[in-house]
């Protein structure tokens, strides 16, 4: 489902496997463990988190199959990736997402929810694909992409023509930070950028609570369940 | 004689403010365009888009001051103006709650509510030889109604852009327009050009065939604020 490694400082996060990495509930709750795992890391603070896939795919996004096959599930998948991603706007460490295939929808959101975003240009897109098969989409998805996309015109092109963002679109729109030539060197370039970040030696507590501060009005709109503020207060995040 | 049309081509509705006027804003301007609004609404399918435009030198010189002056007295003018900026709120809710992609084609000079109405839309084109954007208010000393102020907020990228356009009384041209991120392409020499431009976007964007609901939901929770203010709601459901 996912892997993690550690390399020195840096954890390696890798969404396993040629799928679609698909975020169901099994996937969701195994990257929800490899988070609670880098967290009990003793030197987490110290650290920064590498999220990657392998194959022709970051995430498809939701497991649209699933929720077809059992509507509940439609709210279980939403609620665990909004506690992911309230995990991971707390995490006390820089976090990279290194896109080395399409990232769509939830998968989208997931890439973004990381404070760097590098992809790869020789393939591969971001794509809000909602519109395209007729989805309306989640309050806290736009807060999100409100917060991390700056241009109201970008927002627009993302969320209302369900444009396939490649990585030179992603840098002119601010969405994406570097590109690279191929899916190893976009992990190469992640892995140079986290060894940076542990060099500079920034205190994990400290940059996660300014990560908060930064995204109060995602995590507001996330909003309080209860598995999210349990998380929260565990973390040990210092607000 | 008519102040606006709806006309059907294709797949593409054409709302044009007509006459060679300055299109202000008048209560029965304004009904009228709702009407037509509401029209295009009611016989949307799958692939509709709107282009609005005007004819003339003016897209919409705004609210229609000398007939709020002709009211006789500072209390009168004063409940007109009122007047005109709540019965306009409509309009703007209308466009935002569209089932359908939304284009304006600026023929000309676009002023206050009428700079409002061209931004109400999802896209804007403008002319690059002629016709500006201006915010008149800062000069004639009125008051930016709060929904007008959410709309460049949310619509306006930079704090910049949103300087220059609401407090330095300043008159944009198409080129800066662009510049600023204020509209979308300021490529054309002429009116037939910018209705051309937009209905070769218009075609591209009907031919998505998109579900007019869902398009109309999603560009809600993009505009959240706005909507909020103009009283919208946007379709909440979770979303796998």
């Amino acid at each position: 489902m996912c892997t993690l490694e550690k390399r020195g400082q840096l954890f390696l996060l890798k969404l396993a496997g040629d799928g679609e990495h698909r975020l169901n509930p099994t996937l969701l709750d195994s990257i929800t463990s490899a988070i609670t795992q880098i967290r009990s890391d003793p030197s987490s603070s110290q650290s920064v988190l590498i999220t990657t896939s392998d194959g022709k795919f970051f995430s498809n996004g939701y497991d649209l199959a699933l929720a077809d096959s059992d509507p509940s599930l439609r709210v279980v998948m939403d609620s665990k990736l909004r506690s992911l991603v309230a995990d991971l706007i707390s995490l006390p460490m820089p976090t990279i997402a290194a896109v080395t295939g399409h990232a769509s929808a939830a998968g989208f959101v997931l890439a973004m929810s990381h404070d760097y975003v590098l992809m790869r240009r020789d393939r591969g897109f971001l794509y809000m694909s909602e519109l395209d098969i007729e989805l309306v989409i989640p309050p806290w998805f736009a807060a999100m992409i409100r917060m991390k996309i700056g241009s109201p015109a970008a927002r627009r092109d993302v969320m209302l023509t369900a444009e396939k963002v490649t990585a030179e679109r992603g840098l002119e729109m601010g969405i994406v930070d570097s590109s690279y030539g191929s899916a190893a060197e976009t992990v190469e370039g992640a892995v140079k950028l986290g060894e940076e970040l542990v060099r500079r030696g920034v205190d994990g507590h400290v940059y996660g609570g300014m990560r908060e501060a930064l995204l109060k009005q995602v995590l507001h709109t996330i909003g309080s369940n209860e598995s999210v503020s349990n998380r929260m207060r565990n973390s040990g995040s210092k607000l | 004689m008519s102040m606006c049309t709806l006309e059907k081509r294709g797949d593409l509705f054409l709302l044009t403010l007509t006459g060679d006027d300055e299109h202000r804003f008048h209560p029965d301007t304004t009904a009228s365009v709702l009407s037509l609004l509401e029209q295009a609404k009611s016989q949307s399918t799958r692939g509709s888009v709107l282009i609005t435009t005007a004819h003339g030198k003016f897209f919409s010189n705004g609210f229609d001051l000398a007939w709020a002056q002709s009211a006789g007295s500072q209390t009168g003018a004063v409940n007109r103006m009122h007047q005109m900026v709540e019965s306009f709120k409509p309009v703007v809710a209308a466009l935002f709650d569209l089932p359908m992609p939304t284009i304006a084609a600026l023929n000309g000079h676009a002023a206050a509510s009428g700079l409002m109405f061209a931004l109400s839309h999802d896209y804007v084109f403008m002319r690059n030889d002629r016709g500006v954007l201006y915010m008149s208010e800062v000069d004639l000393g009125l008051p930016l109604p709060d929904y007008f102020a959410a709309m460049f907020a949310a619509k306006i990228g930079t704090s910049i852009a949103r300087r220059e356009l609401l407090l330095s009384g300043k008159k944009i041209g198409g080129e800066e327009a662009v510049g600023l991120g204020i509209v979308d392409s300021a490529a054309h020499d002429s009116a037939e050009g910018v209705v051309e431009a937009t209905v070769s976007l218009g075609e591209s964007l009907a031919g998505k065939k998109w579900n007019g609901e869902v398009y109309a939901s999603i560009r809600k929770s993009l505009y959240p604020g706005v909507c909020a203010m103009l009283g919208l709601t946007a379709k909440i459901a979770a979303s796998p």
